[in-house]
């Protein structure tokens, strides 16, 4: 059977946009070591309420590690701990009884907080309606198998679409980059010859609404990709800067 | 109001209907469409493919969802894959076969125009998702690959690594995004639907909760789409995620839209046991892993060894034994009640002895490892994130979990509900999957009904209709607001000791136990009373901490819960008077000498279709009659 443990909780407390914010400290005690990280907060807010105080608000939706909603820097790592894993598949055997573990919401400038653990990753979408598909109306497709994708390519635009949009790389970066998010998307998107015919001008505009939101730009630190939960590789931000500087040369704007 | 369930089924030859009713739809010229408003509620496959595609055609979209981006709906999580007529492995599939799967599959309980349709268009959604850059699963030549699933003998379904879900939903997410900056979508996140606004018997707008400042909202629009999921958190234990509700369908079954066989849910076979109480969701493994794994228990009761030390011939591997032809690709259904007959019979394994043994050993030393991790590998990694455990040296422990459901809202050929203009689409609506849903089919149904169904059927909508001009200020809006905000209040003022999620828990409980995986009359009746004494309580004794003007998750849950303890009164009532087992509903009274889900035709060869009459007032059950012309109705049989 697996073990029950104690643990330290300081927590950022915020209660809109507005207030400045605190850490807060909670001890929570029989928590199971095949808990969840997030059932460990659930388990918090399920006592809070008890005892009449204000639960912790964060944002979680799949608790599959897909959806990208989860979210916390916990002991200053996005995600925590495990390579490759989200907060929400985080499991509490990555503690040891008598833990202090700190909590805090993601912090970027782009990424506003809303409530306590809660930001606005809004940003995210204006990026990708600014140029982050393929323009095809719904009945315009020729058959599935007209155009061949080399099983090579097809497997590192997979990899590249695998992003979950979850912010942990500008949460990690110091310059508060999105450029591996945006660069996943243009690789994915750039790698299939569907994405070809736009994939200039789909680079120009993501990266210049990027820059608009308010999103840092990459110093090669590559926290980004140390804390990606899908493994998202760096080498997607170099694909990224070939495209765009390609299309700056054969702008004729 | 009258309740009419005329499906509206197209005369003519099954093969015909669809092309012949495109034929004969009114349509609304290009210049026109841009005159039309259309809100939708829900962005996943359904909802996020009905949005692009009618923004696409120039209509004014209004997409809600409760998520903080639409790129989150829970359509993301399907593992496994999605099924089309293509044909691309020359192994006698065909739009016919296809359809026959599907009808088959669903114990005779959907209707075939719909189905037919379903198989037809199929194709053109692998066509679509591709154009969109959607990377499906190739071969070295370059062309796509296939693999098979659970309840057919061809391999018909494409797939993106163990992520085939997700990357449908990015593709119809970026066609929505692309809609958004072109400014034929107003997008609305983080909002939830509080009520659907019915003005002179037509649906015309919703009010929704603005989730982070607690405004209450009201929209108009010509015609309301709702794209909102299943209901499977009733049993508060779900594959679904958290935040995964019957809001939208609960108010809009509260205005008139009939509900139809509630009790018909799925109970997915390959998921990860249950560890402990504070156990908030099930996480569901790919039914893939059945193409390789073989699901056995110990031949003897109460074994407790490790199972690497339990020889071949002391093993049962039950499916394989009782279903030659189909091994551990049976139904999904037919798969998850053997796995409870095993625990049942105290065979099952684990910690728990809920579970079932699904080993990999024999594709490993057949395939090789690597093999075995291209295709699984991301599924034996969350596994062993969760469990502790690698598949890749002992097997998996699985145990079945609710994770679709196939009753929803009753909708036409059309897609329309029984109150015009409300149109529902995938996992919300009750069409097509009959009694049980094969595997791979569900995304297949969501994108068929919002890429290539609803442009057709809304158009036909609008054409044939007159749509009054009607703003905010009706006074219709003006009484659903006050209701939604006389009821927030309610749950704000309550001031008792239990939280939401204690009640929802409770109310998990009641459901699992009575109206799950094997139902019958006593449980069924106790299940009811229990139901209305939970809501009682909940009433009495709920807390709800904070106000409604800030992000309240806890007065989110309260809603939703409010609602699913209604819900699960009324899947025990349909549970109840449909007294024959079929696909996923199994009532103990009825069923084979060898335990399958035994049909009665005779009584019950229609699709139940329930009306509200007021709050506490008994539901009334109407039928629409199913008539299998095509496929003719047999006792399953996939041995």
């Amino acid at each position: 059977m697996s073990k029950e443990i104690t643990v330290h909780l300081k927590i950022w407390r915020q209660k809109n946009r507005q207030d400045s914010g605190r850490f807060e400290e909670y001890t929570l005690n029989g928590v199971s070591q095949d808990q969840s990280f997030l059932e460990m907060l659930d388990q918090l807010n399920v006592k809070l309420v008890r005892d009449g105080k204000e639960p912790v608000a964060f944002d979680s939706d799949c608790r599959e590690g897909i959806c990208g909603s989860c979210s916390c820097m916990i002991n200053g790592q996005a995600h925590g701990p495990e390579k490759e894993t989200t907060t929400c598949q985080l499991h509490m055997r990555s503690f040891n009884d008598n833990d202090t573990i700190v909590i805090e919401p993601w912090r970027a400038r782009a990424f506003p907080v809303i409530k306590d653990l809660v930001v606005d990753r809004s940003s995210f979408d204006k990026v990708i309606a600014s140029g982050g598909f393929v323009s095809v109306n719904t009945g315009n497709a020729p058959d599935a198998s007209a155009v061949l994708v080399s099983k090579e390519n097809a497997d590192k635009a997979m990899d590249a679409a695998a992003c979950i949009g979850c912010g942990a790389c500008v949460a990690s970066c110091p310059n508060a980059s999105a450029m591996l998010f945006v660069s996943a998307k243009i690789s994915h998107l750039a790698l299939l010859p569907q994405g070809q015919v736009e994939a200039q001008k789909r680079a120009n505009s993501m990266v210049k609404t990027m820059d608009e939101m308010g999103f840092g730009n990459c110093t090669n630190h590559a926290e980004c990709e140390a804390s990606c939960p899908k493994g998202i590789d760096l080498s997607n931000i170099a694909r990224m800067n070939r495209e765009y500087f390609k299309a700056k040369i054969a702008s004729e704007e | 109001m009258s309740f009419d369930l005329d499906s509206k089924i197209p005369e003519g030859p099954i093969q015909e209907k669809w092309t012949k009713h495109k034929f004969d739809s009114k349509l609304v010229n290009p210049a026109n469409k841009r005159k039309y408003s259309v809100i939708v509620v829900g962005t996943g496959l359904a909802g996020a493919s009905a949005a692009a595609s009618l923004a696409e055609l120039g209509y004014n979209v209004k997409s809600f969802c409760y998520q903080d981006s639409p790129r989150r709906a829970h359509s993301i999580a399907a593992q496994g894959g999605i099924n089309a007529n293509k044909n691309y492995q020359n192994d006698g599939d065909s739009t016919w076969r296809l359809f026959y799967d599907t009808v088959k599959g669903g114990d005779y309980r959907a209707r075939e125009a719909n189905v037919y349709r379903l198989a037809e268009v199929s194709g053109n959604i692998i066509d679509q998702c591709v154009a969109q850059g959607v990377p499906f699963a190739r071969e070295y030549g370059g062309y796509l690959t296939n693999r098979s699933f659970g309840g057919a003998q061809v391999s018909r379904t494409f797939y993106a690594k163990g992520q085939t879900g997700q990357q449908l939903l990015i593709g119809a997410y970026q066609s929505m995004m692309r809609q958004v900056g072109l400014g034929k979508i107003q997008m609305y996140a983080r909002r939830e639907i509080l009520d659907i606004v019915v003005i002179d018997g037509k649906a015309r707008g919703v009010i929704v909760r603005d989730l982070v400042t607690g405004d209450i909202e009201r929209h108009v629009a010509d015609a309301v789409i709702l794209a909102s999921g299943g209901y499977g958190n009733v049993y508060f234990l779900s594959t679904n995620a958290m935040g995964s509700n019957v809001g939208a369908a609960w108010k809009a079954y509260k205005k008139g839209a009939g509900f139809a066989n509630p009790c018909f849910t799925q109970i997915h076979p390959t998921c990860i046991p249950q560890s402990g109480d504070h156990q908030a969701k099930l996480t569901l493994m790919s039914e893939s892993l059945r193409n390789d794994g073989r699901v056995w228990v110990p031949k003897e009761k109460g074994d407790k060894r490790h199972p690497n030390d339990i020889p071949e011939e002391e093993r049962d591997y039950y499916l394989e034994r009782i279903y030659p032809a189909f091994g551990n690709l049976v139904p999904r259904d037919v798969a998850s009640r053997q796995a409870k007959f095993r625990v049942d019979e105290n065979k099952g394994v684990g910690n728990t002895g809920v579970a079932v043994y699904l080993d990999f050993a024999e594709a490993i030393k057949r395939d090789g490892r690597d093999t075995i991790a291209a295709k699984y590998g991301n599924l034996f990694e969350m596994y062993q994130r969760i469990t502790d455990e690698s598949p890749y040296e002992q097997p998996m422990r699985i145990y079945p979990a609710v994770h679709y459901t196939m009753g929803g809202l009753w909708v036409d050929y059309n897609l329309q509900s029984t109150i015009p203009g409300l149109h529902v689409l995938g996992e919300a609506n009750f069409s097509d999957h009959g009694a049980n849903r094969l595997g791979a089919s569900a995304l297949m149904q969501g994108l068929a009904d919002g890429y290539f169904v609803i442009p057709y059927t809304l158009g036909h909508y609008f054409g044939k209709n007159e749509i009054k001009k009607v703003d905010t200020t009706h006074p219709e809006f003006q009484k659903s607001e006050d209701e939604v905000r006389a009821r927030t209040k309610k749950f704000l003022g309550i001031n008792g000791s239990r939280s939401a999620d204690e009640f929802h828990r409770a109310l998990g409980k009641i459901m699992w136990e009575n109206v799950g995986m094997s139902r019958n009359e006593q449980g069924l009746k106790k299940a009811i009373s229990d139901i209305q004494q939970l809501r009682k309580e909940f009433w009495e004794d709920l807390r709800v901490p904070g106000t409604n003007e800030e992000l309240n998750n806890e007065l989110e849950k309260a809603g939703r819960v409010a609602d699913f303890l209604e819900l699960g009164e009324l899947m025990a009532r349909d549970a109840l008077t449909r007294e024959e087992s079929c696909g996923g509903h199994f009532r103990e009274e009825s069923q084979t000498p060898e335990n399958e889900a035994l049909r009665d035709d005779e009584k019950f060869a229609h699709s139940a279709v329930w009306e509200f009459k007021g709050e506490n007032q008994e539901p009334v059950r109407h039928r629409e009659e199913l008539k299998f012309e095509h496929v003719p109705l047999t006792q399953r049989s996939y041995k």
